[in-house]
This record gives structure tokens, sequence and C-alpha cells, in this order.
């Protein structure tokens, strides 16, 4: 059974640092969905994004663009800028993906969480566990949160008073940590950064994040001839 | 077409845009055989990614300075992340840095 598996794999603290993302996520999702919901969107248009995009900063984006009276088009093209990335992190973490019909749901899952915690492994059976774990978890948090603000109407007051916020990039931090230690791919990311937060309070949300993979010609430095990718 | 039309249209196509960019990674590199290098490559492109991200969130809110309570949590998660502290300890001390900032009035 693939579900046993992705368990067997997994030791008790990845297991309660997946779940701790999951609940974090999902309480994330609450306000949203009420706050969507209470800037005029409907609450159907809530629980379609979050069951088929699955991608959160790209519903939160596309909801307030809407919400401001924008259009919808104009909202789903902002949202693809920021989920242009799951293409070169699909690139990168292909295997944990699965293949025949495990690879419809599995694309689907492809997120920030997922991949970090991917990433974080060291065998391909715990990437893969990893993976699926999180990547399942998140697709029953999220909407699950969402609808519940959407529908429900639960308004947590205020979630920044909670320092959820912070929650996200300090999940990102811990999980990238490891990586960082190697000069080369240390360098590559605090270029990276530094482009990216430069370039964000000039251009359209998930722009400077593309904009980052510059960082990649500095870690890998002079020696090496520029790599033909493309991505 | 209405209003409730053009907003499914949207959702739709930001839907199938997304999974596409999902499914393309994979699926170019079932196509192609590529050498260590650009795996290393690769993988470090997420990481990079993931580090812009993680950065922008950390700093910006809306184009603009997210504040000090959320830049501080960060930076607590970096400082346990590099002492090797446990996943949920690092989330969660950066999560109570931020709170307790706010609670003290820091924005």
């Amino acid at each position: 059974m693939y579900v046993r598996s992705i368990w067997s794999h997994l030791g008790r603290p990845t297991t309660r640092a997946i779940a701790l993302v999951c609940v974090a996520d999902g309480l994330v999702g609450i306000s949203y969905g009420a706050v969507a919901v209470h800037s005029g969107i409907q609450p159907w248009v809530v629980l379609a994004l979050a069951l088929l995009v699955l991608a959160g900063a790209s519903e939160i984006l596309f909801v307030g663009i809407v919400a401001a009276g924008g259009s919808p088009l104009t909202a789903a093209l902002a949202g693809l800028l920021v989920n242009a990335r799951h293409l070169p992190f699909g690139l990168a973490i292909h295997e944990v993906v699965g293949t025949g019909w495990r690879r419809v749901l599995g694309t689907h899952l492809l997120n920030d969480e997922s991949v970090v915690f991917a990433l974080d492994q060291d065998t391909l059976e715990r990437k893969r566990a990893a993976f699926w774990a999180c990547g399942l978890g998140i697709l029953l948090c999220w909407p699950a949160g969402a609808a519940l603000g959407a529908f429900a109407g639960t308004v947590i007051e205020d979630t920044d008073a909670f320092g959820l916020d912070v929650m996200f990039p300090a999940v990102l931090l811990a999980l990238i940590f490891p990586a960082l230690r190697e000069r080369r791919t240390r360098r590559a990311a605090l270029v990276g950064a530094l482009v990216a937060v430069a370039a964000t309070p000039f251009l359209p949300s998930g722009i400077p994040v593309l904009l980052s993979l510059v960082g990649l010609l500095f870690g890998f430095g002079r020696k090496q001839p520029k790599p033909e990718v493309t991505a | 077409m209405n209003q409730s039309m053009l907003v499914l249209v949207g959702v739709l196509i930001l839907a199938v845009g997304t999974y596409t960019f999902r499914l393309a990674g994979p699926l170019l590199r079932t196509r192609a055989e590529v050498s260590e290098r650009v795996e290393t490559l690769l993988a470090d492109a997420a990481i990079v990614l993931l580090m812009a991200v993680l950065t922008t969130t950390a700093l910006t809110q809306d184009q603009h300075f997210a504040g000090f309570a959320r830049l501080s949590g960060v930076l607590v998660a970096g400082v346990l992340a590099w002492r090797k502290a446990p996943f949920v300890v690092i989330v969660l001390a950066a999560a109570l840095t931020t709170a307790l900032l706010r609670l003290g009035g820091v924005a």
C-alpha cells in the first residue's frame, strides 16, 4: 500500500514537522478565506482556487486583484507569474512526483512546502515520502481551512498577532539551511535573494523571485562554462 | 459574459496554467538525460528560488517593508537553524518572537 510506505519512511521528527506546517497552512487558510469573502469574493471562488490551484500566494494575489475591481484575466496572469517557479521546482525534484497515474496527483502536490521537505531529505525513498506526506497534508488542510473561513465566516481576528505570517518564511529557512552550508549554493542563494528583494518594489509579484536565478551564475563561478539549461 | 463567468474563467486559467508549470519540469526530465553537473545546478536553482521566496516574504508585504516584528522572527529562525535546533523549535520560536514583539507594539 502506497500510503503505508510513505509513513514507514518518515521518522517521527519529520512527521511532526510536516504536521506543524500543514496545521499552520490550515490556519492561514481560515484567515485568508474569511478576509476574501469579507472583501466581496464569493465563497465558491475561494474553494475552487484552493482545490484547483493549491498555491496560496497566487490565490491571495488573484483574490486581491479581483476584489479591488481588477479583471479576473489579469488576476489569472498575475497568479501565473507567481507560480512559474513550479517549473524549475519540477526539474529539480522530478523523481518524487511519481509515474503513471500517480503523477496526475503528484504533479498537483508540487508546492514550496512539499518541495523544500523533499530537498531536505537524504535518500530518494525519504524524499518521496516527505513530498507526498506534505503534499497530501496541504491538499487537505489548505482547502479545508479556506472553506472554513469562506463559508463559516470563521474569522480569526488578526492572525498576524500570533506571528502566523512568520511561520512560512521560518519553515523555508529551517529546511534550506543544511543546503546553504555548501559554499556554492550559499553564494548563489544570497546573490539571488539580494536581487529578488531589490527588485520587489519595482516589479510585479513573481518576477523578482524568478530573477533570483541569476544568483546561479555566482554560485558556479568562472571556471565552469555557463550551463545550457532551458528553464 | 457576466462577472461570475469571467471569474470562473480566471480561476480555470490559473488552475490549468499552474498545473502545466508543475507538469513541465518532470516531463522535460523524462525526455532528456542530464549530466551530474546540470543535476547539481537544478538542485541549486530550487534552493535559490526558495531562498528568494523566503527573503521577499520575510522583508516585504505588498511591495513594502513588512516590519521589524516579522523580520526579527525570521532572524531568530535563522540563528536557531544555524545552531541546529529542531525544526518545531525553530518555527514556533519565530512565531513567538514576532507575536511578542507585536504585543509590545512593534509593527
